[in-house]
């Protein structure tokens, strides 16, 4: 039988091509039809240490990774030692000759003494040796096949084609050897992984790593037993165009359709991918053809990040700042000026495992209840979350409307899962957002009249006028104050302010539409419903679409508006269900408390990840199976993923 | 229309103290804007937390009080997304060099085209007299309960280091000195900082208005000699005429700016036009930026559709 999807893992040290290889290997899929879900991970580190990739690639579209890896492809002898576990029945290694005799033990010097001692303990239960050799003979058990490759001699031969003699420019194409080594076993069409060449390298260096691809298809079709791999990818006839892109991706240009004009941030991971692609594409075109720009300030430190963009909101233009968990500690005080003085400013804040630096490239959803309530004081902030790429794109320019609609900050928050994942979509629909400022007034507006920027009105809303504008001299002050803006420490202004600001939360519940605030899936009319926030989206709606083909059916609420939280909706569709199942990454459970908190009713059973690695559609199954079968505790802590 | 200062007067009542060095530099402040006849709509006064953050409150122009020592970030944001707009920032000595030091120096990286006004008077006041970064080692001002165990820092020598193209020092109470510096800071293209000397007459009862008078140091004559000095009036040459001297320049700055004691000069330290501002850095890259910055392009089209066309972004992200 021929297998026509595959979970296709590159892996190696970071810095040796592993991302390159990878966009590489997506675009190629993404010419020939296929879809692709493509999640990285890698340490916080320059070079050297271990990182990878995994790219799940199908006919339909797919949401979220699985476990099952089919086709290893090595770098280096790290990748065999981290990875074969994953590689499943029937699947391949691409190894390097080079790496067969390694000593596993001694040789990787990137091993920890605590990973050395789970080797030792998988060494003795399984009785395997201790080169990658023995390894790979363990994998033969299960029937993986191996195939050796030697990436010198083919290097050597690349070298003496192009007169190249320094080994060190060669070694760099040792990941697109490895693509073509891989779509040669997968039986698909060169020329598409020969055009994904030439979208991803320079000529010349495109020019190079074609003679490479070529080099490698031709050994694995001479060399290699490429029939007696069973998976196969087939280039399909699409009509619509599609886009391969990541969430950093997708934020970015969300927010310059969204109107974003100001973007400031201090260097941190996994958010500052986001800035440098909006800095690289400054110069925008509109649709009459003019040109804008988007200012993108890299500031000192992530106080003058959210600060700055404070600023920018009060002269008039939409700003924003992205962040991820430190950074978004050091804004805390800036987030309580804004709620004070009613700035429409936006906050991108990507969440990565905490606490203090934690795991810096790893995923997390670990500070949903940090930006509930970050910074001293009472007030009013929008808190929407978005559970994919699609969303990434649509949430970052809708989050403008509702931070100048409501004249309060928003923060926008996403994990490490989306910003470096993925995903192919057809072409973003975006013809219709549309850009709502708010209660705005200008010169004319304000003639003979005392503008208090701080009025009191029955909504809380208070007319905005940017600064610069005629007759519209404005003052606004961390302190609390009149509504002129001026310090002011009276109770009776002290209550009115509180309470126009945070009545404004009441204006945001009634006025936002649901659809916005919450999405479901599958049966209404389950008796058993999950509630999840953010990421876990994709692999939550995959098992449920196995649990359905199986006639379990499940609903699932995806929360997006977590504050203000749309409490009496959800109280109405969780109440009376059966079992209430929470899902998420971290240890506590933060949305479901939120829940709880806001509707009275608590979540029967918890799924919950926090080693950092975002969750996939094979453990989310299983958990879900166990609580459906009455087998699971009412805690259960997935753990899939290396 | 030309305009007065009391123009730029609000009807706030000023809480300072009854002889603080704040009021010579409010008064200076708005002098100078009635000098240069700013429309008070066009002008931001950005301020950080503290006795002198207050002063936004009291001048008639658009007045950002802000979060301790953060003014420089709210004024950056605030030039860049409105270039047009003149931004003031007005601070003190803790503000700006204690809580506020990293904003301080990496501001004088940019040479954002606005002023900075540094009051300075050694103490921490609303916290009760504290001592700040600009008082000296061994000093103990009346409410420190042991001297001074910090060094200080001289905020023009910090200017002039840090990239401040306009770095000048005044004093309070020579509130016609001060005014045509706050004046010259305005006008400068570029960064520029006034460190303005003040005594603090409830907390510093070391530099009181008396001692920068020289009350105790009088003349046979009985007439006291001020400490203060001014540079203009020795010939002191600031400005950087062509781009070779910008070094000597920054050195003779940094000399002058060593003294103290005795022998304090007030003046211009350092000046230089020739470096770019982050505006014009920033056009360029984009030409039309002093036109069409931020605060002023047009988000949407009539039928509220935002007006930006992706399919450049698209075409790049495009597999088939």
């Amino acid at each position: 039988m021929v297998v026509e999807s595959i979970n296709w893992m590159a892996g190696g040290p970071q810095g040796s091509g592993v991302d390159s290889a990878s966009t590489i290997f997506g675009r190629a899929c993404g010419y020939g039809g296929l879809y692709v879900f493509g999640r990285r991970e890698y340490h916080s580190n320059i070079k050297t240490m271990h990182s990878y990739f995994l790219q799940r690639i199908s006919k339909e579209a797919t949401l979220a990774n699985i476990s099952d890896v089919n086709l290893l492809a090595a770098f280096d002898a790290e990748t065999i030692v981290r990875h074969v576990g994953e590689v499943v029945s029937e699947g391949g290694i691409i190894v390097d000759s080079r790496d067969l005799d390694v000593n596993i033990l001694k040789d990787i010097a990137t091993f920890s003494e605590d990973y050395k001692s789970q080797i030792r303990d998988f060494m003795k239960e399984n009785k395997v040796g201790e080169t990658i050799n023995d390894f790979l003979n363990y994998a033969k058990q299960k029937n993986i096949q191996i195939f050796a490759v030697p990436y010198m001699d083919l290097l050597n031969q690349i070298g003496k084609k192009l007169n190249l003699e320094k080994a060190s420019i060669l070694q760099k194409m040792i990941n697109v050897l490895t693509i073509g080594v891989s779509f040669a076993l997968l039986k698909y069409d060169r020329k598409l992984v020969e055009d994904a060449i030439k979208a991803t390298f320079h000529e010349k260096i495109a020019e190079m790593n074609v003679l490479a691809l070529d080099t490698a298809y031709d050994y694995a079709e001479q060399n290699l037993k490429i029939n007696n791999f069973r998976h196969k990818l087939e280039k399909m006839d699409i009509k619509e165009p599609r886009i391969f892109l990541t969430g950093n991706q997708a934020v970015a240009m969300g927010k310059v359709l969204g109107g974003c004009r100001v973007q400031t941030y201090y260097p941190i991971t996994p958010a500052a991918d986001e800035s440098e692609y909006l800095e690289a594409h400054e110069i925008l075109k509109t649709k009459d053809g003019s040109q804008e720009a988007i200012i993108v300030l890299q500031t000192e430190d992530e106080i003058a990040a959210i600060n700055s963009a404070s600023g920018a909101c009060l002269a008039g233009a939409r700003a924003a700042t992205s962040t991820s968990g430190p950074g978004f500690s050091l804004m805390a005080e800036g987030l309580g000026w804004a709620g004070n003085n009613e700035v429409p400013l936006v906050i991108t804040f990507y969440q990565r495992g905490g606490p203090a630096t934690g795991q810096p490239t790893r995923h997390s959803q670990q500070d949903l209840r940090f930006a509930m309530h970050a910074a001293h004081g009472e007030f009013a902030r929008i808190i929407l979350a978005s559970g994919d790429i699609e969303e990434c794109f649509f949430d970052a320019a809708e989050v403008f409307n509702l931070a100048e609609k409501y004249q309060m900050p928003v923060i926008h928050l996403l994990d490490k899962g989306m910003a470096n994942s993925s995903q192919t979509y057809p072409v973003f629909d975006y013809a219709k957002v549309k850009i709502d400022r708010g209660l705005i007034v200008g010169e004319k507006e304000l003639e003979g009249k005392v503008y208090k920027r701080f009025q009191f009105t029955e909504t809380g809303v208070s007319p905005r006028a940017f600064l610069g504008t005629k007759n519209g001299v404005q003052w606004c002050s961390g302190d609390e104050h009149n509504e002129m803006g001026n310090i002011n420490e009276e109770p009776i202004i002290r209550r009115k302010m509180m309470d126009k600001r945070l009545k404004k939360l009441e204006l945001v519940d009634n006025e936002v539409p649901l659809e916005l605030r919450l999405k479901f899936f599958g049966d209404k009319d389950a008796e058993n419903i999950i509630v999840s926030w953010g990421s876990p989206k994709g692999a939550i709606i995959e098992a449920l679409n196995q649990l359905k083909d199986e006639g379990l059916n499940l609903g699932y609420i995806q929360v997006r508006m977590i504050h203000p939280l749309p409490s009496a909706h959800l109280k109405q569709i969780l109440d009376g269900k059966k079992r209430i199942i929470d899902i998420e990454d971290n240890a506590t459970a933060q949305l479901g408390g939120v829940i709880t908190e806001h509707t009275s009713i608590k979540p029967t059973h918890y799924i919950l990840k926090y080693t950092g690695r975002p969750m996939m559609t094979t453990e989310v199954y299983e958990a879900i199976k166990l609580i459906l079968t009455g087998k699971a505790a009412e805690r259960q802590v997935l753990m899939l993923g290396s | 229309m030309a305009h007065r200062a009391s123009d730029y007067k609000t009807d706030v009542y000023v809480d300072w103290c009854p002889g603080c060095g704040d009021y010579g530099i409010l008064s200076a402040l708005q002098m100078a804007l009635a000098e240069l006849n700013l429309e008070p709509h066009n002008v931001v006064v950005v301020s950080g937390v503290g006795n002198a953050s207050k002063t936004p409150h009291f001048v008639k122009a658009n007045g950002v009080h802000t979060l301790h020592g953060r003014l420089l970030p709210f004024a950056m944001g605030i030039k860049v997304a409105n270039p047009n707009l003149e931004v003031i920032g007005i601070g003190g000595d803790g503000d700006g060099l204690g809580i506020g030091a990293g904003h301080f120096v990496n501001a004088g990286r940019r040479n954002i085209d606005m002023t900075y006004l540094l009051y300075n008077n050694g103490v921490y006041g609303l916290t009760k007299g504290q001592a700040s970064p600009t008082l000296k080692l061994g000093m103990q001002t009346k409410s420190l309960p042991k001297p001074n165990i910090n060094e200080a820092i001289i905020p023009v020598a910090l200017a002039i280091t840090a990239g401040y193209t306009f770095v000048a020092r005044s004093y309070a109470f020579d509130v016609m000195h001060l005014k045509n510096t706050i004046s010259q800071a305005i006008r400068h293209k570029g960064l520029a900082f006034v460190d303005c000397l003040q005594p603090c007459p409830v907390y510093n009862d070391i530099n009181t208005k008396d001692w920068y008078a020289g009350e105790d140091r009088k003349d046979a004559s009985g007439k006291p000699q001020s400490r203060l000095y001014k540079l203009e009036e020795k010939g002191f040459d600031p400005v950087v005429h062509d781009a070779g001297e910008v070094f000597a320049k920054k050195v003779a700055g940094l000399e002058k700016a060593q003294e103290w004691g005795d022998k304090i000069p007030i003046g211009v330290f350092f000046k230089n036009e020739l470096e770019h501002t982050f505006q014009e850095r920033f056009t360029q890259r984009i030409p039309f930026y002093p036109t069409n910055p931020p605060a002023k392009q047009r988000l949407k089209k009539e039928d509220g559709v935002s007006a930006i066309d992706l399919s450049e972004f698209m075409d790049d992200l495009k597999t088939s």
